[in-house]
């Protein structure tokens, strides 16, 4: 009989594990919450730095772990800790028993409206990177559709770098998906001005830095190093931010037909409430504490279970789908130890 | 602006406020800047509303001022505050209401600061007993005034003669509100409504008739900030602040501004004066400023009072045409008759600002 690995999560994690698990002839049971896989995934338009269709990714994906067994719209109802193994109860009634669970359960985008000064709920024309998303997608939204849109800005580390918001953690990707989705509206409306508000720019990954060189070079955009302080709306609508500039030493103030807020990375509840069924350490930035942040990111303390993904910590696509190669390689290696 | 963003951060900012027996300390400055205002603060609550609402001829200074202005260690203004407290407790009550923002901001951050540092507050007790041989309770509740009115707005306005409308149409009145910067804006929490949106004035706007504006530099300070004003060299910092919110809230063509702190009604009032010479530009309609007016003000014009008894001659920018609006009577002849009809004379008319 197959080893049986239970994934918990659809996202792109998930998928990719179930992927090689399959590969090396196991049997990995996917548990998604939703009605559909490829989580944040899944709702996004194109990736940086190449500008690849995420649904190319999903779809890919998913293809290639169509062999798996998956629940959609399935949580776990509880975890029993039996003697060589664990017992996962599902909402659906039924009950698997494993040796191994694969924990891919993600992150969750930080409330962009827990930000009260960035106005996103409040004022018509704020919205965050996960709405520009969104419209990119299905060109349906009446705040952007139609409308003769001059200027824009990004508010980067929203809810990121934060200890107000109470996330301290940098959210990694944001940065390069501001300068991603400011080239793209920069596209869409050629005649716009666009301004990025920056703490640092974090831009670490492969091609990161030409990105963001293109931005400047080829799309004049402005890149103002300074917090937004405040976001009201003026009598047409339009959307004034307040800000520092701190290259330049001064306060500065403009009026915008958009603001599109970069709300990062936060720990899943759903992540944190399926460790506590097992008792999993929670790291001090509420994400899955891992054995340990240098050789071990996919173990955790206890035996059997490993993660993979952003249930650690804010990741990137690469990065996640290494994890998630980098976890099977783990219980595959547990398994055939095993045997031996 | 989508109103139900509003409502929603509101929700998450509810305060606590008891709705009876408070110990209730007066402004340095307010009953010189607009006399009327504690006065009716008290008949309201006392005499509209039966409520028991004590205070004490011993209240002094919180200190705030002066610590703000950093003439004072934060030590001796916690000294002055634990003798009001201590006041406080002599006389039986344990929730305490200021009429004062920054006293309001001022008892809170020391209350704070004695929760984060019970070692503090011990050293205080020590001090106010080697000073005054007093001892003190902490309040059970502290609440600023404006948050009491908030509370009692509902009953005031099953009270009132008049609404926050316009009589010609029975449009609402556009109210621009200002909150005090000592309010919500240090522990957003503390205020209801919180700092960003906050609800404490704008509920007494809704539950009177009238509808809020929200323009650009509706958060901005009203200018005041004790070390632009009281320092001398700093006050074209004070009027270029108040200049700005004017540019900002002009253009929704407010009725009236309705505030909860002590400076921010005088320096709005007064500014537009200063403006109007400066520049010769006003901001109300057909020359008239905008009149600015505080909470109990404009809780005591609802409920039917006479303007002059709320002491609104005092103020420079004139109210006429906001009662009007309305359809408040008054008596243009008494405006300046002050107790016992003692004629108080009229003041000089500014070139540029119109006003009776």
């Amino acid at each position: 009989m197959k080893e049986i690995v239970v994934i918990i999560g659809g996202g792109i994690a998930g998928l990719e594990a179930a992927t090689q698990l399959l590969k090396l002839g196991y049997s990995p049971i996917i548990i998604e919450k939703n009605d559909r896989l490829g989580g944040h995934v899944a709702r996004w338009n194109r990736l940086f730095p190449d500008m690849t269709p995420a649904k190319d990714i999903v779809d890919d994906l998913i293809a290639s772990s169509k062999d798996a067994n998956i629940f959609l719209n399935t949580e776990i109802s509880f975890v029993n800790r039996l003697k060589d193994s664990y017992n996962v109860m599902l909402s659906n009634g039924i009950s698997i028993n494993s040796r191994f669970i694969l924990y891919t359960t993600g992150f969750r985008l930080f409330e962009a409206q827990k930000k009260e000064e960035y106005g996103y709920g409040v004022y018509n024309q704020v919205l965050t990177n996960a709405d520009l998303e969104n419209w990119f997608n299905t060109d349906k939204d009446k705040r952007i559709s139609g409308k003769d849109i001059r200027k824009i800005g990004f508010v980067h580390c929203v809810g990121s770098r934060d200890e107000k918001a109470r996330n301290s953690q940098c959210s990694k990707v944001c940065c390069i998906t501001a300068i991603k989705q400011a080239i793209e509206m920069k596209e869409k409306f050629p005649e716009s001005e666009v301004f990025c508000f920056y703490m640092d720019l974090r831009l670490f990954g492969k091609k990161f830095e030409d990105f963001y060189t293109k931005a400047q070079r080829d799309h004049g955009i402005h890149f103002i190093r300074g917090r937004v302080s405040e976001v009201s709306e003026n009598i047409n609508g339009q959307v004034i931010v307040k800000a520092e500039d701190t290259l330049a030493g001064k306060p500065l103030k403009v009026t915008l037909d958009l603001l599109v807020l970069m709300s990062g990375m936060v720990c899943n509840p759903d992540s944190t409430k399926a460790a506590s069924m097992l008792h999993l350490p929670i790291d001090s930035d509420g994400f899955l504490q891992s054995s340990d942040n240098v050789f071990h990111i996919t173990s955790s303390p206890r035996k059997g279970i490993y993660y993979a993904g952003a249930c650690t910590g804010p990741k990137t696509v690469p990065e996640t789908l290494a994890e998630a190669r980098s976890a099977v390689l783990d219980i595959h290696s547990e398994i055939t130890a095993g045997k031996k | 602006m989508i109103y139900q963003g509003k409502q929603k951060i509101w929700s998450d900012y509810q305060k606590e406020i008891p709705d009876d027996h408070w110990f209730y300390v007066r402004s340095c400055i307010r009953q010189n800047f607009f006399p009327g205002s504690e006065r009716m603060m008290m008949e309201i609550c006392r005499n509209v509303l039966g409520k028991d609402f004590y205070e004490t001829e011993h209240h002094t200074t919180c200190g705030g001022i002066a610590y703000h202005c950093d003439t004072i260690p934060q030590e001796t203004a916690m000294t002055i505050v634990a003798r009001q407290f201590a006041l406080m407790t002599e006389a039986g009550y344990e929730n305490y209401v200021a009429s004062c923002i920054t006293s309001f901001g001022n008892y809170t951050e020391i209350l704070e600061t004695w929760h984060e540092f019970p070692e503090l507050e011990a050293k205080i007790r020590e001090m106010l007993w080697k000073a005054c041989r007093k001892e003190f309770n902490k309040p059970k509740y502290l609440a600023h005034s404006s948050d009491l009115i908030y509370k009692y707005r509902n009953d005031i306005a099953e009270k009132a003669r008049f609404r926050l409308v316009d009589k010609e149409n029975g449009e609402p009145l556009r109210v621009v509100e200002h909150i005090g910067c000592h309010y919500s804006k240090m522990f957003p929490s503390k205020g209801v409504g919180g700092a960003e949106y906050p609800y404490v004035l704008a509920g007494m706007i809704e539950s009177w008739g009238g509808n809020v504006i929200d323009y650009p530099e509706r958060r901005h300070c009203c200018g005041y900030g004790f070390r632009q004003y009281h320092v001398k060299a700093n006050r074209g910092y004070s009027l270029s602040n108040t200049h700005k919110k004017f540019e900002s809230m002009e253009p929704y063509k407010p009725d009236m501004i309705i505030t909860n702190c002590p400076g921010c009604p005088y320096f709005l009032d007064r500014w537009q004066y200063v403006i109007a010479e400066m520049e010769g530009k006003t901001y109300g309609q057909n020359g008239y400023g905008i009149p600015v007016l505080t909470y109990e003000e404009v809780a005591g014009l609802v409920l039917g009072y006479d303007p002059w008894d709320l002491g609104l001659q005092l103020h420079q920018v004139a109210v006429e045409p906001l009662l009007d609006k309305i359809g408040i009577e008054y008596c243009a002849e008494d405006k300046y008759k002050g107790l016992n009809r003692k004629d108080i004379m009229r003041p000089g008319l500014p070139e540029n600002l119109k006003c009776f």
